[in-house]
């Protein structure tokens, strides 16, 4: 038991110090007054910042799995996204749901221009999207004109940014709201209970070796799920941007770690010769990774539009840092073929609530870069230090 | 006799969970060369880390006595200063330097503002002499062979006043010719009074040099034998090593008829990726039948493991052309993937830059080849099937480890090279391509290799093997192909196949070439 104790901790080390930081945070808050980071209104707060960064992380990862590279031209991508949006929505006046069609076409195109000069003519990923870095946002600011594009119509903007289920139903009261949001999570937990209990039987029945203790984990994360619904629901209910943050780490989880591709992507970073001569393809893998990098950027931009109500000339700007952040706090080995989607999310939310904490305790913006910056190294610095231990015992 | 200029007086030196050495003494009298034999991970290497501080004095117990006086190394400095030299078996020189930046490299000459370069040259080309290698200071490593980088190591180790020159298998990367020329480079060393401690997989090598040899098994010296006292013979060591009985170094093959041919290679000519111009495989013609061994011997540099790769899937050089059948179809095989798809399979010499993914688990690299047969709906990987199934291969190859989740990066070379043909057999190859197997794995290891391969014979698959190790391929094979310089020169039965026949094959070849 101790030795499992011992394990779970150093697997979900980093979400045992989120967890720390938290608690932290909540002390410090409640003693200088300031409200409480578990509140019903900050934790929503927290997920509406955050969203975009969590879904950028999310793409990035699989660039940085792929062999260490990064992609600097994310913000680019969602500042011009967000124009193209404003044009479309705005300014023409074209159908919210054909617009994000075309946006997400648009994304994966930008991404395959990029995938094409790094995986086929094999120019180093820092350089070209140093240049899509610049020629994106300049492209963005041409179409623009150098002017915001605003307001965005009610339909398009409860598409991301509205909350379930106020936007769906006439009329709502607060009581509903919370019984509601309340019954979702509680059918989330059971979905997820559910799947993994009979999952362990079958595999069980079918004499695989499988260990109770297997279960801790499941029943931790849905109290956790219980209790982020239950404030969620004293609040606006269930934000949609969750609903769709939830689907992406379903997916891009489930990719990586079950699926051929996922595998394939993982040994190409460990050692791309080897995988080479392992008859993989890699250059099919870097530019997928690329390519699939632009398509995320294209929802994190319209996810940022809707926020703002504006397709913003201020819009993605140092997006890409706050992203490539994310995932080397979440885990993921600089030299790529190591990382994990649960970690860039969870590094994503760690920068969340670094930068709520502060904003609450008052401290100044130019103090938060200063404390972000320094926990980046800490994160790798821990990371490597832990490493070399392994390595030399 | 002369009192030993070294003494190491039970040594014991444990890591988390292990003790590597365990009450090990050693004495090595000057002017002598001492041979160190043992397994992969018996603790030669450990040992010698103590001796030259890379694990710091406090970090074992025991003493180290050297001329005369106890040494508490704490960092490489320090022996190096008292002219303890060691060259560790994988090369440390930067490929983009010069012989002689290399050479004083963290050693320079003049002061640290300015570097003498004239002075780093004229001293170089000094050294240069002193070890027999005709090259320019100047020359960069890039540009010459691995022999002669392994020269420039020797020549880098007297730059720092070696007394006693340590060598982990430096002969490992070379062929027979370019060994042959540094063992007796060590005997002339030895003639002019230096001292040298030997660590070598080759027996017959260390046999060949060695005035004494300490055999050291799972941490503990087994015994020391010294020339003109004890009867030293290859599978004394070999036992004593091993612990058991070798009756034979080769496992015996059941006589199995064989069978048609499953691969043949038609006027195969391959040139240089970049040098279009240069032919590396020039108008190859072979054959490997159903059932059969079928070796390439050659010297470094002969072609063989471009051809080996060429013929998979075409994953070296440019402008190939000439035919390729298997079964008696003719296909091209245009990449890799359409290799493996016809059940071929080509097990690499470099198993950690072309071979394993280091930081990924057991059960992910043995799988990694053809991770389809663990995939349902093609590509959703069954994860509890992957896991029974890397299990078998690795419990059926031997691999030793705690779990298949170890990642493989943490594994002993032999193990690793393990892992790189239980990958293979996974990805169940009908014809198997091995280039140099056994490199740098102790005897045991190489054992259990010969007998897999003897274990896919009767399962009627095909073997063609690349190996530097004569005894080996002589060993193993139904029949050796004989390359040099591009061109396969000739071809032996197993019956009239010997050294000197191939020997002579390749000095014949060559010789007509230079008319």
């Amino acid at each position: 038991m101790v030795n499992y104790a011992k394990d779970a901790l150093k697997k979900h080390a980093l979400l045992v110090v989120l967890l720390i930081t938290m608690l932290v945070f909540e002390v410090l808050l409640v003693q200088a007054g300031r409200g409480s980071l578990f509140s019903a209104q900050n934790l929503t707060n927290l997920i509406g910042q955050n969203g975009y960064v969590v879904i950028l992380a999310i793409g990035m990862l699989l660039c940085i799995i792929s062999g260490g590279n990064i992609d600097l031209a994310v913000g680019g991508i969602v500042i011009l996204v967000g124009a193209i949006a404003g044009t479309l929505i705005v300014e023409w006046g074209l159908n919210p749901f054909v617009s994000i069609l075309l946006c997400l076409l648009i994304g994966i195109l930008i991404g395959a221009w990029q995938g094409f000069w790094i995986a086929y003519v094999r120019i180093p990923a820092f350089i070209v999207t140093l240049s899509g870095m610049l020629t994106f946002r300049g492209l963005a600011l041409i179409l623009m004109n150098s002017q915001n594009i605003g307001p965005f119509p009610v339909e398009y903007r409860n598409l991301f940014n509205s909350f379930l289920p106020a936007h769906w139903l006439p009329e709502v009261t607060s009581e509903l709201v919370f019984i509601s949001t309340l019954v979702v999570g509680i059918v989330l937990s059971l979905v997820i209970l559910c799947v993994k209990f009979f999952s362990y039987l079958q595999r069980k029945r079918k004499g695989y070796t499988v260990r109770a203790t297997e279960l801790i984990s499941p029943v931790l994360l849905c109290a956790g799920i219980l209790f982020l619904f239950y404030r969620l629901g004293q609040h606006n209910g269930i934000p949609a941007v969750l609903i769709l943050l939830g689907l992406l780490f379903l997916v891009y989880n489930y990719f990586t770690q079950n699926t051929v591709w996922g595998r394939h992507l993982y040994a190409m970073g460990g050692n791309a010769k080897a995988a080479r001569f392992s008859g993989i393809n890699t250059k099919r893998i870097l530019f997928f990774a690329y390519a699939n990098n632009g398509f995320l950027a294209s929802i994190a931009a319209l996810v940022v539009v809707a926020r703002f109500n504006q397709a913003s000339t201020q819009a993605g700007m140092g997006f890409e840092l706050d992203a490539i952040a994310a995932c080397f706090i979440g885990g993921a080995a600089a030299y790529g073929g190591v990382g994990k989607i649960s970690g860039a999310v969870i590094g994503a939310i760690f920068m969340g609530v670094l930068n709520m904490g502060m904003s609450l305790l008052g401290a100044d913006q130019n103090l938060q870069r200063v404390i972000n910056g320094l926990v980046l190294l800490a994160a790798v610095a821990f990371d490597v230090i832990s490493k070399n231990r392994r390595s030399a015992a | 006799m002369d009192s030993p200029i070294l003494r190491m007086e039970h040594i014991t030196k444990k890591f988390p969970g292990v003790t590597a050495l365990d009450d090990v003494s050693l004495e090595v009298y000057p002017g002598t060369i001492h041979g160190l034999c043992g397994e992969n991970g018996a603790g030669k290497s450990t040992l010698m880390n103590v001796l030259s501080g890379m694990h710091p004095y406090g970090s074992y117990d025991g003493k180290i006595i050297y001329d005369g006086e106890e040494c508490r190394f704490t960092k490489i400095k320090d022996s190096e200063r008292k002219g303890i030299v060691i060259i560790h078996q994988e090369l440390a020189l930067n490929p983009y330097m010069s012989i002689g930046e290399n050479m004083f490299l963290g050693n320079e000459c003049g002061n640290s503002v300015r570097i003498d370069w004239s002075e780093t040259y004229r001293q170089a080309e000094t050294f240069l002499e002193v070890v027999g290698l005709k090259e320019s200071p100047r020359t960069l490593i890039q540009d010459i062979g691995v022999g002669k980088q392994q020269l420039v190591e020797i020549a880098k180790a007297f730059a720092k006043n070696v007394r006693l020159l340590i060598l982990d298998e430096p002969t490992a990367s070379l062929n027979e010719e370019d060994s042959q020329n540094l063992l007796k480079l060590l005997l002339s060393f030895k003639n002019e009074g230096m001292t040298c401690i030997l660590i070598s997989h080759k027996l017959h090598e260390v046999e060949q040099v060695a005035d004494k040899i300490t055999i050291i098994r799972d941490g503990g010296v087994v015994e020391t034998l010294v020339k003109g006292v004890d009867d030293i013979d290859e599978r004394r060591i070999a036992q004593g090593m091993v612990g058991r009985e070798l009756n034979d170094y080769y496992p015996k093959r059941e006589a199995r008829p064989i069978g048609d041919i499953c691969l043949e290679v038609k006027n195969w000519i391959v040139h240089h990726p970049q040098y279009r111009h240069r032919k590396i495989c020039d108008d190859i013609n072979l054959t490997v039948r159903r059932g059969e061994v079928v070796g390439i011997s050659g010297l470094m540099g002969a072609g063989r493991t471009e051809l080996a790769m060429s013929i998979f899937g075409k994953s070296y050089g440019a402008d190939i052309s000439g035919e390729f059948y298997i079964n008696g179809q003719r296909v091209e095989l245009k990449s890799i993937k359409e290799a493996i798809q016809n059940k071929l399979a080509y097990v690499t010499e470099d198993r950690k830059s072309l071979g394993l993914v280091l930081s990924n688990a057991i059960r992910e690299n043995i799988t990694l080849a053809n991770t389809k047969r663990v995939a349902q709906l093609g590509s959703v990987i069954d994860k509890d099937v992957e896991r029974n199934h890397a299990g078998a291969y690795a419990k059926d190859f031997g691999v030793r480890c705690s779990s298949i989740e170890q990642e493989v990066g943490n594994l002993s070379g032999g193990n690793q090279q393990k892992v790189l043909l239980a990958k293979w057999m996974f990805a169940e190859p009908d014809i198997l391509i091995l280039d140099e197997p056994t490199r740098g794995i102790d005897v045991g290891a190489k054992y259990e290799i010969y007998t897999m391969v003897n274990d896919l014979i009767e399962q009627g698959k095909s073997v063609l093997m690349i190996s530097s190790d004569m005894p080996e391929l002589l060993g193993m094979c139904d029949r050796i192909y004989v390359m040099n310089e591009g061109k396969i020169v000739g071809e032996l039965t197993r019956e009239e196949a010997n050294q000197e026949a191939i020997m002579m094959m390749i000095l014949q070849a060559s010789t007509r070439r230079e008319k």
